[in-house]
């Protein structure tokens, strides 16, 4: 029907009746299209309006000088410290990226010896095919990805990285007639001391461990402050609330220095390994009170109602209560890892050169002295740290998303 | 509910055995200072189908929590399924796997499927092979008539639909006795009957049931004996229909000519 409107006759006379539903009107021309979305978010009220000029400004102050540092003026390759020097040819030197190439290797490795780097790298595969297994949502076995990442990666990483002394059999043991002669080599694997670990590899090493071991420790803390059982939540209360009151700094001075007096000289742990323990403490009393909250916002009910098919406590934990708990406070728990990821740095205070630190050094190297050597550097560590921290809070909110559909009203 | 509503057409009373299901024996229990239960006996035959009714605040709903011990008591004795009911956990959980229960507020598991809330008992407590589990889980499902959201998590169900889950998951453990706490009080009046049509359908096939109702049309159909409770004390036990005609206390008069209204 052309016109849209069609005769209908009634008795007593006519009606106009519409035949079909009246053609949608265009949106007006404002409000689609780059300039309606410019007018809805840029534009939209007069406080907006001004914070958009303000923040173009800003943009137009900063971003050029930042990336002509960064990018255009930047030295790309060199041998030393001439290449990064202002001369006739390159009158503005920018950040120095032969500085870090040449320096990369022991940035990543520290000063692990450099034939048993293959030994750091076949850690850092199989933390990356552990980590992917993890985190792959739809991946198959995640279960058996869990015991790999917890019990599998952690031993044979140590073994890896420290190395296996060697040993050497060679009996005589006497059987009567003959003589039994046993006599076995095992080449082992070069030891390296843990004072020769260091860069990305130490970084990553202390913010797995506290990662790893942060979240069953701070579950069995957080539940041991819930408990019924005075003396469990009175050592869990005190526990927490003792850590937490402490910076990580002093958590670590204490784990190196007077975690020693409490175990035999001989049994005294290495300085990483009390790194380690001092960087788990702190980060899972944190990750008990993150997830405190989580099991305060499972309604009272879901626990009856658990209870109440028979579901025992660890059961009703397990399938119940902690798959809540955790959704609700991924945001926080990874707010947790990010500000876990970031601390580690402050393992150089107790002598171990982690990421930072080996930066730290090789700007202090004479050959690469030049006055952009330390931006460079600075420059470069803040790169990795965004690029790490960041993609963790993205996946976060992946999960987190995917997490929400279908079950939330 | 008005007493136009309750229907004249009651289910036929049970042929309740002589077996016991439950037997309550002088049970006392406290909230701090506060005497909640006084002295409350009930003995529940198989097959029995018993409705609990009285003010709120008078010990209804507390009675249920005790049979399958979400509350502890600290006088008397709760006998079910012959399992003397005390502070062991083992007897308790005993208990629980032969007892379902329907909470008013659903507490459905938001995070499982509606499939799933059914079968993570059967699966957990029970066992059972996932393949069975969700066998039974479906043809329950398909019982109280909601088949088809069977891959909707509970966000996704309306109210009633939301109960009926509820139901279904309890049975699937196989309960010998089911007890419903105010199952229909928080539900939109226009889900109240679905729901009250899936209990009686319940009861229709014999399960030996405890319901803490206000749905006096539910209790008049339905209930073998009507048990009055106020201040923590059953005030009076009696049949639907002497109950709702024939009330022996002032205070069950009271209570009717309130609710009857």
């Amino acid at each position: 029907m052309a016109t849209g409107a069609q005769a209908i006759s009634v008795a007593g006379g006519f009606a106009y009746v519409r035949g079909e539903p009246a053609p949608a009107l265009p949106p007006p021309f404002a409000s689609t299209g780059l300039i309606g979305w410019g007018r809805a978010n840029l534009f939209g009220t007069p406080l907006n309006a001004v914070l958009t000029v303000l923040t173009v400004l800003l943009l137009v102050f900063a971003l050029p000088p930042v990336v002509r540092f960064l990018l255009i003026d930047a030295v790309w390759s060199g041998a030393d410290r001439e290449a990064c020097l202002a001369s006739a040819a390159q009158p503005h030197v920018g950040a120095c990226w032969a500085f870090v190439r040449e320096h990369l290797a022991y940035f990543t490795y520290g000063s692990y010896p450099i034939d048993g780097r293959w030994r750091v790298d076949i850690f850092f595969a199989m933390l990356a095919f552990g980590i992917g297994w993890l985190l792959w949502l739809d991946a198959p076995r995640r279960g058996l990805g869990a015991f790999y990442m917890l019990v599998v990666l952690p031993i044979v990483s140590f073994f890896l990285l420290y190395g296996i002394p060697s040993v050497a059999i060679d009996a005589r043991i006497p059987l009567g007639v003959t003589d039994w002669h046993v006599r076995w080599h095992f080449a082992g694997l070069g030891v390296v001391d843990t004072s020769r670990w260091g860069g990305m590899m130490i970084t990553l090493v202390v913010a797995v461990v506290g990662i790893v071991t942060s979240m069953p420790l701070g579950i069995l803390l957080a539940l041991g402050r819930r408990s019924k059982m005075p003396a469990v939540k009175t050592l869990s209360v005190i526990f927490i609330e003792f850590v937490r009151g402490v910076p990580l700094i002093t958590v670590l001075f204490m784990a190196s220095v007077m975690l020693p007096l409490f175990v035999p000289p001989a049994w005294a742990p290495d300085k990483l390994v009390r790194a380690l323990v001092g960087v788990s403490l702190f980060s899972s009393a944190y990750m008990a009170e993150v997830v405190r909250a989580g099991l305060q916002a499972v309604p009272k009910g879901q626990w009856e109602a658990s209870s109440a098919l028979g579901l025992g406590y660890w059961q009703t934990l397990h399938h119940v209560v902690l798959p809540q708990a955790l959704r609700v406070t991924i945001p926080n728990i990874v707010n947790s890892y990010v500000a876990l990821f970031k601390d580690t740095t402050l393992v150089f205070f107790v002598g171990i050169f982690d990421f930072l630190k080996t930066i730290e050094t090789a700007r202090a190297n004479p050959v690469w002295a030049t006055p952009v050597t330390s931006a460079s550097g600075y420059a470069f560590a803040a790169l990795v740290y965004f690029v790490c921290c960041y993609s963790m809070s993205r996946y976060a909110t992946g999960v987190e998303r995917r997490l929400a559909v279908g079950d939330r009203r | 509910m008005t007493v136009a509503e309750i229907k004249p057409d009651t289910i036929a009373p049970s042929r309740a055995g002589g077996e016991v299901a439950v037997e309550i024996r002088g049970l006392y229990k406290w909230f701090g200072e506060f005497n909640v239960l006084r002295d409350v006996s009930l003995t529940v035959r198989r097959g029995e189908r018993i409705v609990i009714c009285g003010p709120s605040g008078s010990g209804k709903s507390t009675v249920l929590r005790c049979i399958n011990g979400l509350e502890p008591f600290q006088r008397g004795e709760v006998v079910v399924d012959g399992i003397s009911l005390g502070n062991d956990l083992k007897r308790i959980a005993e208990v629980r796997r032969e007892v379902g229960m329907v909470f008013q507020q659903f507490n459905l598991f938001p995070h499982l499927t509606a499939l799933e809330n059914c079968t993570l008992a059967p699966i957990q407590v029970r066992k059972m092979a996932k393949a069975q589990a969700e066998e039974i889980a479906q043809r329950l499902l398909k019982r109280v008539r909601i088949p088809e959201q069977a891959n909707k998590y509970p966000g996704q169900l309306s109210g009633g639909q939301q109960q009926r889950v509820a139901i279904a998951r309890a049975l699937c453990m196989n309960p010998k006795l089911m007890m419903f706490d105010e199952p229909t009080s928080a539900l939109d009046p226009e889900m109240v009957k679905e729901v009250l049509d899936t209990m009686v359908q319940l009861a229709l096939d014999g399960m030996t049931m405890l319901v803490v109702t206000h749905e006096m049309g539910f209790a008049r159909q339905v209930a073998d004996r009507i048990v009055f409770m106020d201040a923590g004390q059953i005030v009076e036990v009696n049949t639907p229909d002497e109950f709702f005609n024939h009330p022996q206390h002032e205070r069950t008069k009271l209570f009717l000519s309130q609710i009857l209204k």
